[in-house]
């Protein structure tokens, strides 16, 4: 099902009953979320992706805007007649119900001519559990589950109407770290075979990048940047966006352009194309530096951290605004690390790759484009 | 060295639990197991310390007294009235209470105010309410004068009158409390159920009975037990409403059987006291007992 926002916006009156300042949950948001696509809303706590997701679960009422689900407007209809399933953070599972009882609760509430025998319930029940592989579990009590398990069974209770939309409010955050990576490849598994739209909430971009097929990154109720995550990730549209994303993030240096060339410090980076000269902020991924000892950028070297797969310098540099500069460097590079990288008095020199170079401007934070004229 | 420790540590606990055990044990086991032993000693007079024999005449007694059988009656009738509805209207309330939200605090105050009040001025209150004077037949009798009813001598007239008048009474002065613990508990239900019931289209109804009511189950056991065993002991609130020839007035209770025993007018036997006392501790033990087995089977924790 195609889920269309428009000009969505929330507002809530300030907790401070003085003043009148209202608070701006989420700002006019308009997005397109095609057909059965797992979507990511990433952003920091507070920048309004919960609030995305109650409004398309239609537990709040937005202020303006419409939301369609395929062409029928739900705006106005409560959650159950949306066709909606909701996981919540901690599962708000019926702790006094089985695992039965509790898929089972959202097909008892079924009136009309939509009731069903209960045969039919079970089966459906049974269905749902299959999908989620817990139909061994079926007369267990949530507090004898695992916080994996317990997940499955808030799914499959959110999948066992056939929902139009699965919304998923920060499914991983109450997993420990192990089980976290298995389930999301789970709910990856899970929303391919039945093929519902499904959007899920996280701050973890790492989480948002491994199995959505578009992420949104949102900031104060606005969303910053919609994409596939690869493509957010090469190509950031702002600083926000560019310091969100990545582990660990990018490295920001103080810089500018003149005559052609970018410079950090004194140092001449990259030569670049047709860019007016002035101050901006230079920003390189992790994995853009190679050490070089004919390298432009120096760096005074602080230590080396290997970590098996790769290898991570840690310098330091006058123009930079992270207290560190961290450059990720493959294992194979070893070699050449050693023979190449240092200068005099633990220098360390690095000449960058420019497609993992960005440069935004100071004044707006948005990305400025430029090409490359190679060194 | 552990076992040493290990010593250590047991005899440094005793030592902790020392004065609790000593005040139990005079105050609480000691008399227990005394009144135990009186309650076989025919004719037990507490100044000479004598007794004529051992065995179960006091029982026989105590259940062949007309007045301890209209004192069981009574305390029967109160507990399996007063419990459940103060139980139940209390629920009803709070229930209320915790979904309005305007003016909340001020209905929170004035329900718990009887559980603050000057026991003395509730009654006046409920002479007010009840009692016939020279003057007036009580508040209530003038409002059934309006719905062309005869007036009723709640205080010294029928026995069912009387009985509606201790009920009344009960059940107010538990509200309170009943209230505070289940409004409490009611706060406590994470509101997360809630709002996957309302994605659910689960009914109002429904979230209640299958929801909010399994959630505060053990709040709902915890009142009615205790609830059966404060109604078992019911003494001074009838000894307010009615006075203190209480057989006299058909509305003893058990608690006030075993007081009239030792120091009323009739008084003096600690033998026929002691067997009724544990008369008492045997039926609130048995209730209580199936009670915890209801709730355990029941109450989901």
């Amino acid at each position: 099902m195609e889920v269309v926002l428009q000009n969505l916006t929330k507002k809530f009156p300030s907790r401070d009953r003085k003043s009148r300042h209202e608070v701006i949950a989420v700002n006019d948001f308009t997005f397109q979320i095609p057909d059965g696509k797992l979507i990511g809303l990433l952003g920091p706590s507070g920048c309004g992706k919960s609030t995305t997701l109650n409004l398309i679960s239609g537990l709040e009422k937005p202020t303006h805007g419409r939301i369609f689900f395929g062409g029928d407007d739900v705006t106005d209809l409560p959650p159950e007649n949306r066709g909606i399933g909701l996981v919540f953070q901690n599962y708000a599972l019926y702790p006094h119900l089985t695992v039965k009882q509790n898929i089972l609760f959202p097909l008892q509430n079924l009136k009309g001519k939509d009731k069903l025998s209960k045969e039919a319930m079970l089966e459906k029940a049974m269905e749902a559990a299959k999908m989620v592989q817990i139909d061994e579990l079926m007369d267990r009590k949530p507090s004898q589950l695992s916080g994996g398990q317990q997940q499955r069974v808030a799914i499959a209770r959110a999948l066992v109407k056939m929902p139009r939309v699965l919304l998923l409010d920060e499914p991983l955050s109450n997993l420990d770290a192990r089980l976290r990576l298995q389930t999301r490849e789970e709910i990856r598994r899970i929303q391919r075979e039945t093929g519902i739209t499904t959007i899920f909430v996280t701050h973890d971009q790492e989480e948002a990048m491994s199995i959505s097929d578009l992420i949104v990154v949102m900031r104060e109720g606005v969303a910053l940047q919609i994409g596939k995550p690869q493509e957010v990730y090469d190509s950031p549209a702002n600083l926000f966006v560019a310091k969100f994303l990545g582990t660990p993030p990018i490295n920001l240096f103080n810089g500018r352009v003149k005559e052609g060339r970018i410079y950090i410090g004194e140092d001449p980076v990259l030569e670049i194309k047709g860019e007016e000269d002035g101050e901006v902020y230079v920003g390189v991924r992790p994995e853009g530096f190679v050490p070089d000892r004919k390298g432009a950028l120096c760096c005074k070297l602080k230590g080396i951290e290997v970590m098996g797969r790769d290898i991570s310098i840690v310098s330091e540099n006058p123009s930079s605004l992270n207290p560190t500069v961290r450059a990720i460097i493959g294992t194979e590079n070893k070699l050449n690390l050693e023979q190449e990288a240092w200068g005099e008095e633990n220098e360390v020199r690095f000449s960058l790759i420019p497609h993992k170079v960005f440069l935004f401007d100071r004044e707006t934070e948005e990305r400025i484009q430029f090409e490359e004229r190679g060194l | 060295m552990s076992r040493k420790k290990f010593r250590d540590g047991s005899l440094k606990g005793w030592l902790y639990l020392l004065p609790a055990l000593l005040f139990l044990g005079a105050f609480m086991v000691y008399p227990l197991i005394d009144v135990f032993i009186y309650s076989f000693e025919e004719g037990y007079n507490s100044a000479s310390q004598t007794y004529f024999g051992i065995g179960s005449y006091n029982y026989a007694y105590v259940l062949h007294d007309p007045y301890f059988l209209q004192a069981v009656k009574n305390t029967f009738l109160l507990v399996i009235i007063t419990v459940p509805l103060s139980t139940g209207i209390a629920l009803l309330i709070s229930v209320g209470l915790n979904s309005i939200k305007p003016l909340r605090n001020l209905f929170q105050t004035v329900y718990f105010l009887p559980y603050v009040t000057n026991t003395l001025a509730v009654g006046l209150v409920f002479m007010i309410l009840f009692k016939k004077t020279a003057y007036s037949d009580g508040f209530i009798n003038l409002i059934l004068h309006w719905f062309g009813q005869g007036p009723i001598d709640f205080i010294d007239g029928p026995y069912w009158a009387k009985m509606f008048v201790l009920c009344f009474y009960t059940i107010w002065v538990v509200m309170p409390f009943k209230i505070l613990i289940l409004t409490s508990a009611l706060a406590s239900v994470n509101q997360e159920y809630y709002r996957a019931a309302r994605v659910d289209g689960t009914s109002g109804f429904r979230i209640f009975m299958r929801i909010t009511l399994p959630m505060i189950s053990p709040m709902i056991f915890y009142l009615i037990i205790t609830g059966f065993i404060g109604a078992f002991k019911a003494y001074s609130d009838v000894v307010a409403l009615f006075g203190t020839d209480l057989n006299g007035a058909q509305m003893n209770t058990i608690v006030g059987y075993i007081y009239d025993m030792l120091y009323g007018d009739s008084g003096g036997y600690p033998s026929y006291a002691s067997a009724a006392a544990i008369l008492l501790f045997a039926i609130v033990l048995t209730i209580t007992c199936i009670n915890l087995l209801i709730s355990k089977k029941s109450v989901n924790d």
